[in-house]
């Protein structure tokens, strides 16, 4: 039997959290499940499947998982740093981190685009060998790494925390050199957490908006992000379109998750 | 002597010039980009795009949009908490899904629903525009996409710790005779207020700072339904960077001081 609590409250607690999460998320959010179909079903493809939206969708979840993957050294390398080692400096290299999560899109966006311009103080040197970043679909991907290293960083820290030293003191016992012993015993440990942190950048950088545009350029089917496809259908007034576009990157982003998710799980059992 | 655990001297001093390197150029460059593009002509052009009719109405709206929305996220995260963190329920864990959903949608798509059910086509767009009620393209929109994407902050910063906390303490002030309220007055909210503090004010950021969703019900009507962000962006595709930059550092400035709270009440919890 379900032991029952003697605090009040329960009853009221619930109405109230049930009626703003209703109100706020869950009635809006059956609107983008249920309008799309106002199409028709075949109306609901046509809409998803023009070479323009599958374009954007290629690049937009083409570049978040680039960019998730890109994250995944860079926010080991500065959790293990952070964790691991004492040097000055290290509290505010710490703070820095929640920089991509504090700063709001518009801002990050007005910054990446000022600072990998062809003038900027890194697009300059960048131009000079060659690579464009800016108003290309490099650009997209730098954006997106940006927001989601706080992820990969975060994600990491704690198991690292806990990670005590007995593994890695058994391994060196046994003879292994530092680098099988962090192969070996650090790497397998840290990698559920290293997934979901790539799952959470990924999952944040497929639907981002206000750091994108200002650097992508937002040329069609070249660099157009799904997110401002579906702005331009609602300034269409197409809803419908909006909302066909809207549910698929939802779907889309979640069986991504998924796959995510099976991942965790079988590297925690250590099948991977 | 080097202990087996560690890696050599010169190998760690790589790794923390890496990393602090990275952290430079990828993280806090954009930060410094922000002020150098802002200040490039000085303080004149700032004060002057900061005191702009417009700029100042940005920021009302602003305040006055954070002000809604963060007080209406802060009573249904406290409740959702409450009854998640005390409680076993039915449907406890679908809740706690339920509620972290917001974050794992698209900002765009958090303003689209909103405009699919209040739009001029939408559900009750033209119900409530016979009555004179206008959501999408003004004030009550633009709150409401604010607190769909400010919604789990408050909420997801409280559950793990009071769950940690478990319900003894508030049992036993019920036991002594408290009311429910002073239970809650006396004994949680004491234990929880720095974290609670915390969501609030990272909610308080985020929604000062939210552009994607805002952006889609706004309307962009300057002097008007322009929040902040919405008025960076329209500033920049005049080709008015040092007014653009001059109030994106006013919100960087907001997310600084966010940060820094943060840290504080981090070692104050």
């Amino acid at each position: 039997m379900r032991r029952r609590s003697a605090l009040p409250g329960l009853g009221l607690a619930l109405g109230v959290t049930w009626l703003w999460l209703g109100l706020i998320v869950l009635v809006p959010l059956a609107a983008l499940v249920l309008r799309p179909w106002e199409l028709g079903l075949a109306g609901v493809w046509a809409s998803v499947t023009e070479p323009r939206v599958v374009a954007a969708l290629g690049l937009s979840f083409g570049a978040a998982l680039g960019a998730a993957l890109v994250d995944l050294p860079l926010g080991l390398l500065i959790a293990w740093v952070v964790v691991r080692y004492r040097f000055p400096g290290r509290r505010v290299l710490d703070a820095a981190i929640d920089l991509p999560f504090a700063l709001p899109t518009a801002v990050a966006g007005l910054a990446l685009t000022a600072l990998y311009a062809p003038n900027g103080w890194l697009g300059a040197p960048l131009a000079a060998m060659g690579v464009t970043v800016a108003f290309t679909p490099l650009g997209v991907a730098v954006a997106l790494a940006f927001v989601g290293l706080p992820f990969v960083v975060r994600m990491v820290e704690p198991v690292l925390r806990d990670l005590g030293p007995e593994a890695e003191e058994a391994a060196a016992v046994l003879g292994a050199t530092r680098w099988q012993a962090w192969r070996r015993v650090v790497l397998p440990a840290l990698g559920p957490a290293l997934v979901s942190g790539v799952a959470l950048a990924f999952a944040r950088a497929v639907g981002e908006y206000g750091s994108v545009i200002f650097i992508a350029g937002n040329r069609p089917m070249e660099s157009e992000i799904a997110p401002l496809l579906i702005v331009a259908r609602l300034e269409q007034y197409d809803y419908a379109g909006a909302a066909a576009l809207g549910l698929a990157m939802l779907l889309l982003s979640f069986a991504f998750l998924l796959v995510f998710g099976v991942m965790q799980r079988r590297l925690r059992r250590g099948v991977m | 002597m080097r202990r087996p655990t560690e890696e050599a001297p010169w190998l760690r001093w790589v790794l923390c010039l890496a990393a602090v390197g990275v952290a430079l150029l990828f993280l806090v460059l954009p930060l410094v980009a922000v002020f150098a593009e802002a200040f490039r002509r000085g303080w004149g052009p700032v004060a002057k795009s900061l005191s702009d009719p417009d700029a100042l109405a940005a920021v009302r709206l602003t305040l006055l949009v954070a002000a809604i929305a963060v007080p209406v996220n802060l009573v249904g995260g406290v409740a959702a908490a409450w009854a998640i963190a005390k409680f076993d329920f039915p449907g406890k864990r679908l809740l706690t899904v339920l509620i972290e959903l917001p974050f794992s949608v698209s900002p765009v798509i958090s303003g689209l629903v909103y405009v699919l059910v209040f739009g001029a086509q939408g559900w009750l767009g033209p119900w409530l525009e016979e009555r004179g009620v206008q959501v999408v393209f003004a004030l009550p929109g633009i709150v409401l996409a604010t607190i769909f994407v400010t919604f789990p902050f408050v909420a997801r910063t409280l559950i793990p710790l009071m769950q940690d906390q478990g319900r003894t303490e508030e049992e036993a002030a019920a036991t002594l005779g408290a009311g429910g309220w002073a239970m809650f007055r006396r004994v949680t909210l004491p234990n929880i207020r720095w974290a609670l503090l915390s969501g609030v004010l990272l909610c308080n950021a985020r929604a000062m700072g939210e552009f994607g969703a805002v952006s889609v019900v706004s309307g962009h009507v300057r002097g008007e339904t322009n929040t902040m962000p919405l008025h960076v962006e329209i500033l920049y595709n005049e080709y008015q960077f040092v007014a653009a930059f001059a109030v994106a550092g006013l919100l960087a400035l907001l997310a600084l001081v966010t940060l820094g709270a943060k840290a504080v009440l981090e070692r104050a919890g």
